[in-house]
């Protein structure tokens, strides 16, 4: 049983983080990274994030979870159809990774090689269920596994879409294909997190609330014209572009977003970019 | 119908370098309703090949240039003028070129690239509704594709990109799965939300793509 499922079926409030693969074979940074997590439950791994081409996640996370550092795989639907997908959840569960995050994907166009052709054999919903189905025992036409992995899946969500109702169905169908746990896109404000927690009481799935380090107006601006479902309020950009330490403040509004979500949901999931040694400051 | 543009002038340029004299092939259905291959297209295209210094042995708009036997036929209605041509030069849909390329021995060069199956919003607006993919599912979903109008033909609802019900992909287009959640609410039905759609049957769109009416329908 990993310790993020472990602690969330305790009732402890988690802390994930994330890292991402390097573009290249260098694994000595991401190392190097792994070290500043400290307090962390369990690291995410992404996936070629943003449509850019990168080291694989499964590699990453299996290098990681060897040297001692628990993972959340990351897996995306963009870059591998249905037998990719298959067989690469069932190489990583031989590296003991549990963890999953299961991902649509951001689309190809965003990344560094926007002629690939994406993939999207599956939606997210599938792949859940083709997850169920491998804990099960059975791949996804029916045949039985000589040896079956064991998973902890999870989702994710953006409670900042609109409309919401039809941002929330779609979670409701992934709790029905087996989500255990859901890790949400980066949220800024409590009351946008308190209407999504609230219609996620019901299906008592826990939920993780994305907390993304924003270190200057510049950056919080580029995040809302250029990264999928991100945006970062406008009272936020204005404290951001007037503090006299945009780094510092920053660090203040992640360290207060942590706070409230202590009191609303089960985790937070630290999206620091590469400002990993800002973690027990955002945690203090 | 099948949406086509004229290729770049540079590349048609450098692939037809070879040849001094050449047959031109237009189509009269989608290639001159999308104002690609029509009679004024290859009107246009035997005057630029003029001006290159080419010869233009002879021109003929087939009625649909897929038709194989048709295009057979209108081939040998010329067969003087396409003996003569060094090569043919098609603007017709990809299936228009291997329609003219399986009838002739010369080389055959295509003028177009073919994009889609598209709709017409209005004279010289076309947008991609239907992707041919053999498994429909535009019943559940009210007459509205998301394996083609969803940018990653998402079948159980939008992905986390969808922001004030725009694509992410494109802020000007609505998210396929907003129009198809806001007009089943218009009709009252839950339609594809009603269960978990499963993975998609890709074997139905095997290539090459086969298909016979059985005996007695024909």
């Amino acid at each position: 049983m990993s310790h993020l499922s472990a602690q969330l079926a305790d009732g402890r409030f988690v802390v994930t983080a994330e890292i991402a693969p390097p573009k290249g074979t260098n694994l000595a940074p991401a190392f190097d990274e792994a070290k500043k997590f400290v307090g962390v439950t369990a690291v995410n791994v992404t996936d070629n994030q943003g449509a850019n081409m990168r080291l694989s996640s499964l590699a990453l996370a299996a290098r990681l979870q060897q040297s001692g550092t628990e993972t959340i795989l990351q897996l995306t639907c963009r870059d591998r159809n249905r037998m990719a997908l298959q067989s690469d959840l069932l190489g990583a569960a031989s590296f003991g990774i549990e963890n999953l995050l299961l991902l649509s994907g951001d689309h190809s166009k965003f990344g560094d090689q926007p002629d690939a052709r994406p993939v999207f054999d599956l939606d997210s919903v599938q792949l859940l269920d083709m997850v169920t189905g491998l804990m099960a025992g059975v791949d996804m036409v029916g045949k039985p596994l000589n040896g079956v992995p064991r998973f902890f899946p999870g989702a994710a969500a953006n409670p900042v879409a609109e409309p919401f109702e039809l941002m929330f169905q779609k979670v409701a169908k992934k709790v029905e294909s087996g989500a255990r746990f859901f890790q949400t896109q980066a949220v800024f404000e409590r009351r946008t997190m308190e209407r999504f927690v609230s219609a996620m009481r019901p299906l008592g799935v826990p939920v993780i609330a994305g907390v993304l380090l924003v270190r200057s107006g510049k950056m919080a601006r580029f995040l809302n014209d250029n990264i999928p479902g991100v945006k970062v309020p406008d009272d936020l950009v204005e404290r951001l572009d007037k503090a006299p330490d945009p780094m510092a403040e920053g660090i203040a509004i992640a360290h207060e977003t942590v706070a409230w979500a202590r009191d609303v949901c089960q985790g937070v999931h630290l999206m620091t970019l590469g400002h990993e040694d800002k973690i027990p400051a955002i945690l203090a | 119908m099948i949406i086509s543009e004229l290729k770049p002038l540079e590349d048609l340029q450098k692939t037809l370098s070879d040849f001094s004299s050449l047959f031109l092939v237009g189509c009269a259905a989608c290639a001159t309703a999308c104002k690609a291959g029509g009679e004024e297209e290859v009107f246009k295209l035997q005057e630029w090949l003029l001006e290159q210094g080419k010869d233009v042995t002879g021109s003929v708009i087939i009625d649909e240039a897929c038709h194989i036997m048709r295009a057979a036929r209108d081939l040998r209605h010329h067969k003087n003028a396409v003996h003569e041509a060094d090569a043919l030069v098609v603007l017709a849909c990809g299936s228009g070129v291997q329609a003219i390329s399986s009838n002739v021995e010369k080389q055959v060069v295509g003028g177009l690239n073919s994009m889609f199956l598209g709709n017409v919003r209005r004279f010289g607006h076309y947008e991609e509704m239907c992707s041919l993919c053999g498994d429909c599912i535009l019943n559940e979903t009210a007459g509205i594709c998301p394996v083609t109008t969803c940018a990653k033909g998402l079948l159980n609802g939008p992905c986390g990109g969808m922001e004030d019900g725009r694509c992410e992909i494109d802020p000007e287009i609505d998210c396929a799965w907003r129009l198809i959640y806001e007009r089943l609410q218009t009709q009252q039905r839950q339609g594809v939300f009603a269960r978990r759609v499963p993975p998609k049957n890709w074997s139905r769109r095997r290539k090459p793509g086969r298909y016979r009416l059985k005996d007695g329908e024909s």
